[in-house]
């Protein structure tokens, strides 16, 4: 069991921040993020983009501002569960909360923010009847561990940068690799695609392009794949392991559970303090909704700021809460 | 201004009314007429989360630029019909054409 003062459930721009402004007011704070790295967005949509609305960064790459903020936070020593999808939360006779990942990791908080912005990034699924059915007997939406598939025969499916770059990847390591693709080029990476197809000259990978696998077989465990052709021509090809990898896509997830006002995918907050209807929780960031809201990481901050004065009282019930600046105060690290 | 139809999974077709002359793309036009599409990125067709399918006539549409392709590239159930709608203006061209929303099969 981690134990922390507050649960921050997302490490997007807006999450990291939080740990900056309870940091002032000596809470500690555990993160947790469905994704294998911090950043939200800025780390899974648009790493390269530059953003103009960060007030006093003119012109800010995505990245950059991650960076800065993991800097910032750094002396308020953060701790991280990434890679895990928050499932369930645990109301404690006390009023803290125990928040369950789906890993089974459990964090004890007196406060639990959700900074989720548009929920968790999950793996999009390809309409592939048995799909479901061989989820952890063979299929597989992200390599976690390339190691896994030494000596395995693998289908992967899918036309962007990762089918590309985990095809070239597990080429040296898996028996056999194959590649599916629904489309006849390949758009992205032009440099992993001429890989791709100079592997596939070489006889080292199979390339089966205008075509999609549309059915999976096997006795308990992933025996083989059906391919169908765009020109209705089916095959069938014996393998191991099949992984689909058609980019993530955000989903609310678990937070529609928990008897949260919720309206159009967001949770409804009192711009008082940005707390929700259920006490010690709070939704900060693209999460949250009220009248007004602007989907902005600036605003986001704002209501971290906000929302962490109203959550000293959890954390600290018996002192008064004195504000100060930063400039007399100076950061006093843990 | 021009109208464009948005056609459902019963094929029933709703009418909007789009004006050319605002600025506005079509995943945002879309948005105000209040579809329930995520548009995560914004607008750059990066999450492909406004996908949308041209019922015949798509090519009186611009062509795709090498984001909105690469993009596309990466769903699973899009063909050669699909574009990303936060990449299309509308525009005089349009006029009369048949969408489906395949974004909100995929949310």
């Amino acid at each position: 069991m981690i134990h922390t003062d507050i649960c921050i459930i997302g490490a997007g721009p807006v999450g990291l921040f939080a740990v900056f402004e309870a940091g002032l007011l000596k809470m500690r704070c555990h993160l947790i993020d469905a994704l294998p790295v911090v950043g939200g967005q800025l780390a899974e949509i648009y790493p390269q983009k530059p953003i103009y609305d960060i007030p006093g960064a003119p012109a800010i790459i995505a990245e950059d501002l991650v960076n800065n903020l993991m800097k910032q936070i750094e002396e308020f020593k953060p701790g991280f569960t990434l890679g895990e999808r928050v499932e369930a939360l645990e109301k404690q006779d006390d009023g803290s909360y125990i928040v369950r990942t789906n890993e089974g990791t459990d964090v004890h908080c007196q406060v639990v923010v959700i900074a989720a912005g548009l929920g968790s990034f999950e793996p999009r699924k390809p309409a592939v009847e048995q799909l479901e059915y061989f989820e952890g007997k063979g299929v597989h939406y992200m390599v976690k561990k390339p190691e896994q598939f030494r000596g395995r025969n693998v289908v992967l499916a899918g036309g962007g940068d990762s089918a590309l770059d985990w095809t070239i990847f597990l080429a040296d390591i898996a028996s056999r690799v194959t590649l599916v693709h629904r489309g006849d080029t390949f758009r992205g990476a032009p440099d992993s695609a001429e890989k791709v197809y100079d592997l596939a000259g070489k006889g080292k990978i199979d390339l089966i392009l205008q075509a999609q696998v549309n059915k999976l077989g096997g006795n308990g465990v992933l025996k083989e794949v059906s391919i169908l052709g765009n020109d209705k021509s089916i095959t069938t090809i014996p393998t191991d392991d099949f992984i689909p990898l058609f980019g993530l896509s955000p989903k609310l997830g678990p937070i529609a559970d928990w008897n949260l006002g919720v309206e159009k995918s967001a949770v409804i907050v009192d711009t008082f303090d940005y707390s929700t209807n259920v006490e010690r929780i709070y939704a900060i960031g693209d999460i949250n909704t009220y009248p007004g809201k602007l989907k902005l990481i600036l605003c986001g901050f704002h209501e971290a700021a906000i929302m962490m004065q109203s959550a000293f009282k959890y954390v600290y019930p018996d002192q008064k809460l004195s504000f100060k600046y930063t400039t007399v105060n100076g950061v006093n690290p843990f | 201004m021009i109208n464009i139809f948005i056609e459902n999974d019963l094929g029933e077709r709703q009418a909007l009314e789009v004006p050319t002359d605002m600025g506005f793309n079509l995943m945002e036009i879309l948005k105000a007429y209040e579809y329930d599409i995520q548009a995560t990125c914004g607008g750059m067709a990066l999450c492909a989360t406004c996908h949308i399918e041209v019922l015949g006539g798509g090519e009186k549409l611009p062509e795709c630029n090498d984001q909105e392709l690469d993009t596309l590239d990466t769903l699973p159930n899009a063909d050669g019909n699909s574009r990303l709608s936060c990449q299309l203006r509308p525009s005089d061209e349009m006029d009369g054409l048949v969408f489906r929303l395949k974004a909100l099969q995929e949310a």
